[in-house]
């Protein structure tokens, strides 16, 4: 029965997608409605396959779901490439201008491919880190089956047709052009059907749990999924012009726009880089390194500290604009104070290895999550001196910006999502060991390397650009134009391109590893810990 | 009285309060007496069902094994 509703819903949706191509006002719009077209007609055709076919029911109870994590492992290592290579070519375009190519205008451009990549780590990239590890994190540490069946497999594959859906928008030009809230208003009702869908799974699954405790990393996972909900419902409340074209007009205007903007922007980076990405410390380092996590306490003043604080220090972001002075001092002081939970938890994740430092001479997938670590440290000390409004008149709208995120994004996020998928792929796909440590040990130096080239150059970059744009002689006239403030810093331009290129090498390795892994790894003998006899 | 300056003034006085008792009373009872204990055991979760979930079999056959071995003590 519940074939036949699927099958006219499916329907249904392919009659409206053609009408939605043969009345598309915008070209972004009529590629969107060809490819839910074609999903549409697929899962018909499908779906109709299966339809009166005997089904035998399998009792699934006594094993995890770890199908659509494995899914969620591979698309986490396929869209990281992808994100990074993007963005290692965005470099380029800076540095060298004429890669943006004539005949390539208005698609792959500087300004149409940066929103691709910027969604590509994060949300492509790092949501299916997240969605991945939180599938494995909350079964584990539950004792439970995720709830709600085939749910989860909805949660991965609608996600992935957000990813889609945004990736080409903003190549054709479908984009409310709002900081990592590009995707348009029916993207935007999509993502949020998939991430209601993506709750009631991790919330049934902790509601069901059999230890009596809910472990903090899923205190960090719950807090991700349930802000992200109201960040984005609340950022995206726009009014469609028409429903057969892409274009929308946002309910907000002026600076409560741009606040709202950035309320959003900066809870993406505390709740989804952040939160989301906590929990996988929370779980991941204490089973690398064999030791539960150093402090449970602190862990929990950690998690509410962090929640308190965050959601204020938006406004840090337009310091020196419309926006009232009070609210702009709101969002420093709290992003000042928001450098004591972040530290707390950083000395919580390192204070897990405490007496097993020796791991990190032989093990490089901890030494991959330690070093995480230190780049969150480095980073959330960072954001607070460069939310200080004298700081912040010399760093916004510079280069150093970009290096900070960077310093964060490929540090911390990439790094403990590098050293979960090496803890992951071996007990997913029940190998004894990964393919090779030594190819572990490349990917860790080159990352690392990466990285530094890349926040050392936007330092300079940063701050040689702050400096020029203030710098006004006797008179009071501005000494530099613009453009001589660019061509100071098209070396620095080269050198992060470069890191860029050592960071993609390195998640490269890392998939040739993982494939080899499941390829040549030798298999591990079934469990022991599940039921010897004892005599 | 203006909405803006309504919310504003409850949201720096009676809210802000509200949150920071909230803050404070979760610290102490993150501290409270015998939290040790139940701490140390949550955060020995990640090192239990690393293979499979408990089910209601595997529940029932624990229960078993736990009442023989008290009825050997």
């Amino acid at each position: 029965m519940l074939n036949y509703i699927k099958l006219v819903v499916l329907g249904l949706i392919a009659l409206f997608s053609m009408m939605a191509i043969n009345y598309a006002r915008d070209e972004a719009y009529m590629v969107h409605a060809i490819i839910v077209l074609l999903l549409s007609v697929g899962m018909f055709l499908w779906i109709l396959r299966k339809t009166d076919e005997p089904d035998i029911p399998i009792d699934y109870s006594g094993e995890y779901m770890d199908g659509v994590i494995r899914y969620g492992v591979i698309a986490t290592a396929f869209w990281g490439v992808v994100g990074f290579l993007v963005g290692v070519y965005i470099a380029f375009q800076l540095a060298f201008p004429a890669l943006n190519f004539e005949w390539a205008q208005g698609y792959a451009n500087f300004g149409r491919l940066r929103p691709l990549h910027t969604s590509a780590v994060i949300f492509a990239f790092g949501g299916n880190a997240l969605l991945a590890t939180s599938f494995y994190v909350v079964q584990r540490t539950s004792a439970a089956r995720l709830w709600g069946g085939n749910l989860a497999w909805f949660v991965f594959w609608g996600y992935q047709l957000f990813i889609v859906l945004a990736a080409t928008g903003y190549l054709l030009g479908g984009t409310q052009s709002k900081e990592y809230a590009e995707p348009e208003w029916y993207v935007d009702l999509w993502l949020t059907i998939v991430w209601v869908a993506y709750l009631a799974v991790y919330l049934g699954t902790i509601i069901k749990r059999k230890e009596p405790h809910i472990y903090v990393a899923n205190w960090f996972y719950l807090a991700f999924i349930v802000t992200v909900a109201m960040l984005h419902v609340v950022n995206n409340l726009t009014v469609p012009v028409s429903i057969w074209g892409s274009k929308s007009v946002i309910l907000w205007s002026g600076v409560q726009d741009a606040m709202v903007q950035w309320w959003y922007g900066h809870n993406a980076v505390g709740f989804f880089l952040t939160a989301g990405f906590l929990g996988m410390m929370y779980y991941f380092i204490p089973k690398q390194a064999g030791r539960p996590v150093y402090s449970y306490k602190l862990s929990i003043i950690h998690f509410w500290a962090l929640i308190f604080l965050y959601i204020w220090a938006g406004p840090h972001h337009l310091h020196y604009t419309a926006l009232p002075d009070w609210a702009s001092t709101l969002g420093m002081v709290f992003s000042v104070i928001l450098w004591m939970p972040s530290w707390g938890g950083m000395i919580n994740g390192l204070m897990t290895l405490s007496g097993a430092w020796d791991k990190l001479r032989t093990d490089p997938v901890i030494r991959m999550m330690v070093i995480s670590l230190g780049f969150y440290g480095m980073s959330t000390f960072e954001g607070p001196m460069m939310s200080i409004r004298a700081v912040n008149s010399l760093s916004h709208y510079t280069d150093w910006t970009i290096g900070h995120v960077h310093s964060g994004a490929l540090g911390w996020n990439g790094m403990i999502t590098f050293g979960a998928l090496y803890y992951l792929v071996p007990v997913l796909w029940k190998r004894e060991r990964l393919y090779s440590l030594s190819l572990v040990s490349w990917h860790f130096w080159l990352a690392t390397i990466g990285i530094i080239l890349y926040a050392a150059s936007l330092w300079v970059a940063g701050i040689t650009q702050g400096l020029m744009w203030r710098e006004v002689d006797a008179n009071g006239f501005l000494v530099n134009s613009f453009a001589d403030s660019v061509s100071a810093v098209i070396p620095m331009y080269v050198v992060r391109a470069i890191g860029g290129v050592f960071f993609l090498v390195g998640a490269a390795i890392m998939c040739y590893n993982l494939w080899m892994t499941v390829r040549r790894a030798p298999a591990k003998e079934a469990s022991l810990t599940v039921a010897v006899p004892a005599e | 009285m203006e909405e803006y300056t309504l919310l504003r003034q409850f949201a720096d006085s009676w809210m802000l309060l509200l949150l920071f008792l909230v803050f404070v009373g979760i610290i102490f009872w993150a501290f409270r007496p015998g939290s040790s204990k139940t701490h140390e055991d949550t955060a020995n979760i990640p090192f239990r069902h690393v293979d499979a979930p408990i089910s209601d079999q595997t529940e029932a056959q624990e229960d078993k094994a736990a009442t023989s071995e008290e009825a050997r003590t």
